[in-house]
């Protein structure tokens, strides 16, 4: 019972946060009226939701691959950021970005992995 | 017309990148983590990337999008891998009411 109750509250909340996202007029950022701007810059908050979630179990994973696990999938993440700003904002050169920030990820990941196996880099 | 597909594929991908991190929050266990997030965030970002593409078309933004499309659907199934082997070589335990192992198997039969 009380965890039905708990998924009904997550459940609940998330929709709430993700209606604050796309409709309410926010007055936060000052060089630019977030009230009329189109819903397709409002949507980046949707990415910057879920690098939030991304920044959560990094911050509690219990052990140190649960955190390994969680960077793999944040660098993955701003991949897609950085294409939704290129597109958003006009500007082309922030999917170079994406592209140097996937190359980091991946070897990052690789050498980590290896590490964590006990293993060295070079067989 | 080719806008619209394209911000509507944009939005699909943004949503299973949303759903893929919850997966990331909820789930109980390294490997169930693993495999939720890892599948829902590459599809996630390669339509957000497809979209992209179709918006901007063949400038140099839509080829860089095509390119780094590429690129991720082949190297972050190979660094899921590498992740879960180096787990199960460093005694990360299932969960409790996971069914099978079958490496672990494997390497007592040998």
């Amino acid at each position: 019972m009380k965890k039905r109750l708990m998924w009904i509250f997550g459940a609940v909340g998330l929709l709430v946060v993700l209606y604050l996202i796309l409709f309410y007029p926010f007055q936060i950022l000052i060089y630019e009226n977030l009230q009329f701007i189109p819903l397709l810059k409002r949507v980046v908050f949707i990415l910057l939701l879920s690098a939030l979630f991304c920044l959560f179990r990094i911050m509690r994973g219990p052990t140190a691959l649960d955190r390994i696990v969680a960077v793999d999938i944040l660098g993955i993440l701003i991949v897609g950021l950085c294409a939704v700003l290129a597109i958003s904002t006009g500007r082309g050169w922030y999917i170079d970005i994406g592209i140097a920030w996937a190359l980091q990820s991946f070897i990052g990941t690789i050498a980590l992995s290896k590490y964590m196996e006990g293993r060295d880099f070079d067989d | 017309m080719i806008n619209t597909i394209g911000i509507v594929l944009i939005g699909i991908g943004i949503f299973f990148d949303l759903f893929g991190t919850l997966g990331l929050i909820r789930f109980p266990d390294l490997y169930n983590r693993l495999q939720a997030s890892t599948k829902c965030v590459t599809f996630g970002t390669g339509s957000i990337l497809f979209g992209v593409f179709l918006i901007s078309g063949f400038s140099a933004t839509g080829i860089k999008a095509l390119f780094t499309i590429v690129f991720i659907v082949l190297t972050a199934p190979v660094s899921a891998h590498a992740l879960a082997k180096s787990a199960h070589e460093a005694d990360i335990k299932l969960w409790d009411k996971s069914v099978c192992d079958k490496l672990k198997e494997d390497e007592i039969k040998e």
